[in-house]
Formats: C-alpha cells, sequence, structure tokens
C-alpha cells in the first residue's frame, strides 16, 4: 500500500514540474513574440469571405517571420473561427483579450459580428482593426475609439458610382435595393448623396433577401423614363436582378454594389453580366492597373504571391482586407518599443494605429485620423466593368 | 399601369405563384394523412435544386437522367425522414412531431452547406433563355417549364388521389385513421406513401425553379414560409385550394409592387403575404374548431 502512496506522490510531483516546466516556456516565447488575435468566419454562410482573410493571414504571418519578424521579435497569430455567428464572435473576443492577452484583434469579417464585439474590444481598451464592410463600425467616431477598419464602405462605393454617372451624362436613375442590412445602407447613401451629384432617383424599389424575382419591381421601373438602374445587394440577388432585366429586354445599363465583386456573380447572371458597371478595390484587375498607380506594385505582388500558394484564381478582395489590416499593425508594431505592460502596449499601438500615414494597401491608400477611422483617400476604388464574363476596367 | 405592364405583372406573380404552389402541395399531402406540418418540405425543394445542379454541372450527368436521380434521391430522403423521425416517435404528440421536423430541416439545411457549400447556384436551363412575348408580356420558357409543371403535378396528384385504390386508401386514412384502420388500411404505410409523395413534388419544382431563380442551401427557409402560407389558406386539407392559394399570394404580392401606392409598395410586398395569411386564420378559426370537436 505505501508503496503505492509513494509512487502516487512521485507522479503528482513528476506532472507538477512537468507542467510548471511548460508554463515557463509559454511565458518565455510570449516576451519574445507579438501576440495578435484573429476572428474570422472561417466557416458558415461567410466562409467564402473568412477563408481568404485566414488564408492572407497565414501566409503574411509566415513571410513576417521568415524575413525575421518585427523589431527582431516572431509574430504569433492566433486566428478563432465565430462560424459566422455574432454571440461566438463576442465570446471569443473575450477569450483573446483575456486568456490570450493578444496586443490586438483583426476581424471579423462581417458588419454584424464587428458590432458585437465593439463593446468588448471598447471596454477591454484593445484595438480592433475590422474587415467589414458596413461604415456603423466606425461611426459615431466618439463611441469608437478602439475600433478601425480596412474595406471601403456603402459611401465610398456610392461616390464613385455617382461621379461616374455625372462623367457620362446619366441624371435619372431609378434604384432597387435589399432590405438586409447591406442593402439598406447603401439605399440611405444613394438617397442622401443624389442632391450632391445632380441625380434624380425616379423609382426606388426594394426586394428582401431570398427573393427569387424581382421581375415585378423592374416592370416598373421600366416604366419609368430611367436612364440606368443602381441595384444595391449581395451577388445572389444582384444577379436575379440582371438576368430579370435582361428577360424584359431592359437595354438601359445596370450599376450594381461592390457586393458583386465575385465570380459567383459572373457564373450566375451568365450573359447578363455582361454589361454590369459597379465599383471595386483595384485587386481584381491588378494587371490592368497602369504602372503609374502606387497601389500597383503592391497589387501584383499580393495577387502572385496568394496564387501562387492558393491556385489561380483564387484572389478575392475579402484576402485583400486581411492583407490591409495586418499590413497597418505591421506598421503600428514597428513603432513599439521596449517592454511595456499589456494594458499601456495595447493603448500606444492604437495610438499608433491612429497616426498611420499614406498607407498604401490592396483596397486603397490610407491616412487614419482621429475623425476617420479608416481613412481611405479618393481615387482608391475604379470603375469596372463586366465583358465577355471577365472584369475589365470601365471605359 | 398600362395593360401591357399590368399582363406582365400578373405573369410574373403567376410563375411565382406557381412555385409556392408546388411547395404548398407538399405541405397539403403530408399535414391531410399525418396531421403533421412538415417544416422541412422546403428543404426538399432546396435538395431538388442543389442535387440536380451537382448532376448535371459536377458529374456532367444529361439534364433528364439528372433529374430523375435527383427526384429519387429526394424522395428516399423522405422516406428515411419518415422511418427514422416521425414513426420512431410515434407516441409523440403532433406538436413534438412538427418540432421534429424543424430539427429534420435544420440538419438537412446544415449537411448540404458543409458538402455543397454556400455559395448560390444556377443549373442550366432547359431549353435556353429568349424571353417569349405573350400579349405584350415578356415571359422566360423556364417560367413556362414552372407554371406547366405545376399544372400537370396537380392534375396528376388528382387524379391519383380520386382514381386509385391507393389515392383512396390516402383519402380514408385523411379522414379517419381509426375507420382507415378498420378496413384494413395501415396508417403507417399511408404515411409513409405520404412523405414519399411530398418529396418528390418538392423536388421536382426545386430542379424546375432552380435555372430561374437560383438555389442555393438555404432556399428552402423562405420558399418554406410561402409554401406554408399558401397551403394554410386551403386549411392544409385541399390540394387544389392550395395550389390556388399559392397562385393567389403570387400575383398579390406582384400587384402590389405595380400599384405602388400606400401599403402597396415592394417594401411590404412580404408583409401583405402575412397580412392575407392572418386574416385567412382568423376566418378559418371559428371553423377549425368546429372540425376539432367533430373529430
Amino acid at each position: 500500500m505505501r508503496k503505492w502512496v509513494s509512487l502516487l506522490v512521485v507522479l503528482i510531483m513528476l506532472s507538477t514540474t512537468v507542467s510548471l516546466a511548460a508554463c515557463s516556456n509559454t511565458s518565455e516565447t510570449e516576451e519574445s513574440t507579438y501576440k495578435v488575435g484573429a476572428i474570422l468566419s472561417v466557416t458558415g454562410a461567410y466562409s467564402n469571405l473568412g477563408v481568404p482573410e485566414k488564408q492572407t493571414l497565414e501566409m503574411l504571418t509566415e513571410e513576417i517571420n521568415a524575413e525575421g519578424g518585427i523589431n527582431g521579435r516572431q509574430l504569433e497569430m492566433i486566428i478563432y473561427d465565430n462560424e459566422s455567428n455574432a454571440e461566438k464572435a463576442a465570446t471569443l473576443a473575450t477569450r483573446l483579450i483575456e486568456r490570450d492577452e493578444v496586443l490586438a484583434i483583426l476581424g471579423p469579417t462581417t458588419t454584424g459580428d464587428s458590432m458585437a464585439i465593439i463593446d468588448t474590444v471598447t471596454s477591454g481598451e484593445i484595438p480592433l482593426i475590422s474587415m467589414a464592410a458596413g461604415i456603423s463600425i466606425i461611426t459615431p467616431i466618439e463611441e469608437r475609439y478602439w475600433v478601425f477598419k480596412t474595406p471601403q464602405t456603402e459611401k465610398e462605393a456610392v461616390s464613385e458610382i455617382y461621379l461616374y454617372m455625372q462623367e457620362n451624362g446619366i441624371k435619372d436613375i431609378a434604384i432597387i435595393t435589399d432590405t438586409s442590412g447591406f442593402g439598406a445602407g447603401g439605399r440611405a447613401y444613394l438617397l442622401s448623396e443624389k442632391d450632391s451629384y445632380g441625380i434624380n432617383i425616379l423609382d426606388d424599389q426594394t426586394f428582401s433577401s431570398g427573393d427569387t424575382s424581382m421581375q415585378s419591381q423592374l416592370t416598373h421601373i421600366k416604366g419609368t423614363d430611367a436612364e440606368a438602374v443602381i441595384v444595391w445587394a449581395t451577388d445572389k440577388e444582384s444577379s436575379i436582378v440582371a438576368s430579370d432585366m435582361k428577360a424584359l429586354e431592359m437595354t438601359i445599363p445596370l450599376f450594381a454594389s461592390h457586393g458583386i465583386a465575385n465570380m459567383a456573380f459572373i457564373n450566375n447572371a451568365g450573359e447578363a453580366a455582361n454589361g454590369v458597371i459597379f465599383p471595386a478595390g483595384k485587386l481584381l484587375i491588378a494587371d490592368q492597373v497602369p504602372a503609374t498607380d502606387q497601389q500597383q506594385k503592391i497589387l501584383v505582388d499580393y495577387k502572385n504571391d496568394f496564387e501562387s500558394k492558393y491556385g489561380t484564381g483564387t484572389i478575392s478582395t475579402f484576402g485583400g482586407h486581411a492583407y490591409d489590416a495586418l499590413g497597418m499593425l505591421t506598421i503600428a508594431l514597428e513603432k513599439m518599443d521596449g517592454d511595456m505592460t499589456l494594458v499601456d502596449a495595447r493603448a500606444k499601438l492604437r495610438d499608433e494605429i491612429e497616426k498611420i500615414n499614406n498607407f498604401v494597401g490592396t483596397g486603397g491608400v490610407f491616412t487614419m485620423s482621429p475623425q476617420d477611422h479608416l481613412g481611405m483617400l479618393p481615387g482608391s476604388l475604379a470603375m469596372f466593368e463586366i465583358v465577355d464574363g471577365e472584369w475589365t476596367l470601365a471605359p | 399601369m398600362s395593360v401591357d405592364q399590368f399582363l406582365q405583372y400578373l405573369i410574373s406573380g403567376i410563375t411565382q405563384g406557381s412555385i409556392y404552389a408546388l411547395v404548398a402541395l407538399g405541405f397539403t399531402i403530408i399535414y391531410a394523412v399525418t396531421r403533421v406540418i412538415n417544416f422541412a418540405q422546403g428543404e426538399f425543394v432546396m435538395l431538388g435544386g442543389m442535387l440536380s445542379f451537382l448532376l448535371i454541372s459536377s458529374f456532367g450527368i444529361p439534364l433528364i437522367p439528372s433529374l430523375i436521380l435527383a427526384v429519387l434521391f429526394t424522395a428516399i430522403i423522405g422516406a428515411i425522414i419518415y422511418l427514422l423521425a416521425i414513426r420512431t416517435a410515434k407516441k409523440a404528440s403532433v406538436v413534438s412531431l412538427i418540432i421534429i421536423t424543424i430539427g429534420v430541416s435544420i440538419f438537412i439545411r446544415g449537411f448540404t452547406r458543409e458538402f455543397l457549400g454556400v455559395d448560390s447556384v444556377r443549373p442550366p436551363f432547359f431549353t435556353g433563355d429568349e424571353s417569349l412575348t405573350i400579349f405584350g408580356a415578356l415571359i422566360r420558357p423556364q417560367a413556362l417549364w414552372i407554371i406547366g409543371t405545376t399544372i400537370v403535378v396537380t392534375i396528376i396528384l388528382h387524379l391519383f388521389l380520386s382514381r386509385t385504390m391507393m389515392g383512396n386508401a390516402l383519402k380514408a386514412s385523411a379522414i379517419s385513421t381509426r375507420a382507415a384502420a378498420m378496413v384494413g388500411i395501415d396508417s403507417r404505410v399511408m404515411a409513409l406513401t405520404a412523405f414519399v409523395i411530398a418529396a418528390v413534388i418538392g423536388s421536382i419544382g426545386g430542379a424546375v425553379m432552380a435555372p430561374l431563380v437560383l438555389t442555393s442551401y438555404n432556399v428552402g427557409v423562405m420558399l418554406g414560409l410561402k409554401g406554408f402560407v399558401s397551403a394554410s389558406i386551403g386549411g392544409f386539407k385541399s390540394p387544389i385550394i392550395s395550389v390556388i392559394g399559392g397562385i393567389t399570394i403570387g400575383v398579390i404580392e406582384s400587384l402590389a409592387v405595380g400599384i405602388n401606392w400606400g401599403p402597396f409598395t415592394s417594401s411590404y410586398k412580404d408583409a401583405i403575404a402575412i397580412v392575407a395569411l392572418l386574416i385567412i386564420l382568423l376566418i378559418r378559426s371559428g371553423r377549425l374548431a368546429l372540425e376539432e370537436r367533430a373529430d
């Protein structure tokens, strides 16, 4: 009996030493690395956005570390999958802040998930760089002290379309928008910005996400004198609008949001996709960007690196948003010096992100300020036209 | 609204309504025989579309064999759902059974999402996509296929229920399970048949509509809702009234957009269908209570 007890005691002692050793190991690596967290929709409804984001972060982390890291420290990227679920995003944010003790959080993928963690990061006093589109992520700015983002918002996209219409002499238009968050956000800007570009909206139609036909709304638009139609929705509903317009033999041009910037739109709309004009980041046509554009080199490099690792044709603007987020964070991390407590390090990092000036990324050129936590400069977006099932720069 | 425009709204509405009608038929058949509202009905429609796309586009199987295989496979799923989920819970109340069908639908949706992905897909059109002109209104060939399928399915179902032994047995079981059992009709076989028929009708609908309206793993949610509203107009009892209900809702939705005044705008399109349902339920609730007592 006593033999067993002593054996047990020895075992317990052994396991404690081992776990202590393990502990000291991790704390050693903690000191020599910059720990960054990411929350992405790797699975679930938005996995087609989250997967290229994850792949981009992994690729860049590898590259950074292969080149000796940042300030001689390795970058440790902790990526969590929130399964496209807002509640899960909030739990994971708490875990990153409290247990993993990361310096900053990248993501989440969608506007809804980003909104769900804003309170958590604000009270946790940790910088967040979101990869989602919604403008509400960074406004009102007084309540978004800790929050930044990289993708263009509805505002930039709407301005780009209206500018293009102005240049091409289009004045009277009809709009058809999704009643979901993305479509409603676009509609709000289409209505509020129209006067500054001299645009008249003759017909304002809506549909619900999941609707299978927009023929009735388009019949109504067809009865007006609109010279063009703007659809604001994701790729699925936009492709139905495009093919319903073809079925109704409507010949006026169709403009769409940046939400259709993926191959699914072209595949689903088929022939009806041809002639559709939309604003998007230049990444999709990296090869067509003129060498005079300051983004040209970064676009081609990122596209080549990504496609040589993950396959030709895999490039997407969503991965580009991740590229920009980590790119800005890296610049901010380079400004970090000496040993700081976690709380001070996070605060310093936030200040450095806000000071980012003329950062050339895939989605545009960014200059952050205390008033603007996106800082995307005009000219960042380009107008595209789909010709023969391919993206081209619109004339 | 000009005459041409009115016809265009009408045609768009009838096409949409035919889609709702095909979903509604499935609800009706299962409810009539088992008193269960099968919330997995929308998933049958989704499976019909997704499987036909998978077979045509990924495996390169020609159109007709693909459609037959997609319908066959969905029919087997319908049978499995009954045998594994409904029959094994035979002592459970009807409400529990309905909740089981909600669980089944979530399972099928998740399973499809895992294996076929989240993207919307469009199988090829059956007979091209050049719009035809009918009295000044434009209609796509695939829309004619949908309307035609709805008519043919409704007629076949009607003949099956009224002219065949099996159909009469189903009807008998729908009227009274106990009385039907006394004359030797096995209610379990009838329930199984109802699930298979509902799966077949749902998947045919799904396969025919997919080229026009696209399909994805979650398309069954919205279609299931509209089909449910359509079927409740007929009190889940008469297939013919369910079809009429579906087409009526499609036409009301379409015309509401055309009127474009007051509450009749595209923003309230879905609300109009729900209000219609509420009114119908209010009118029917009195009568339903009487029927319950009679049962």
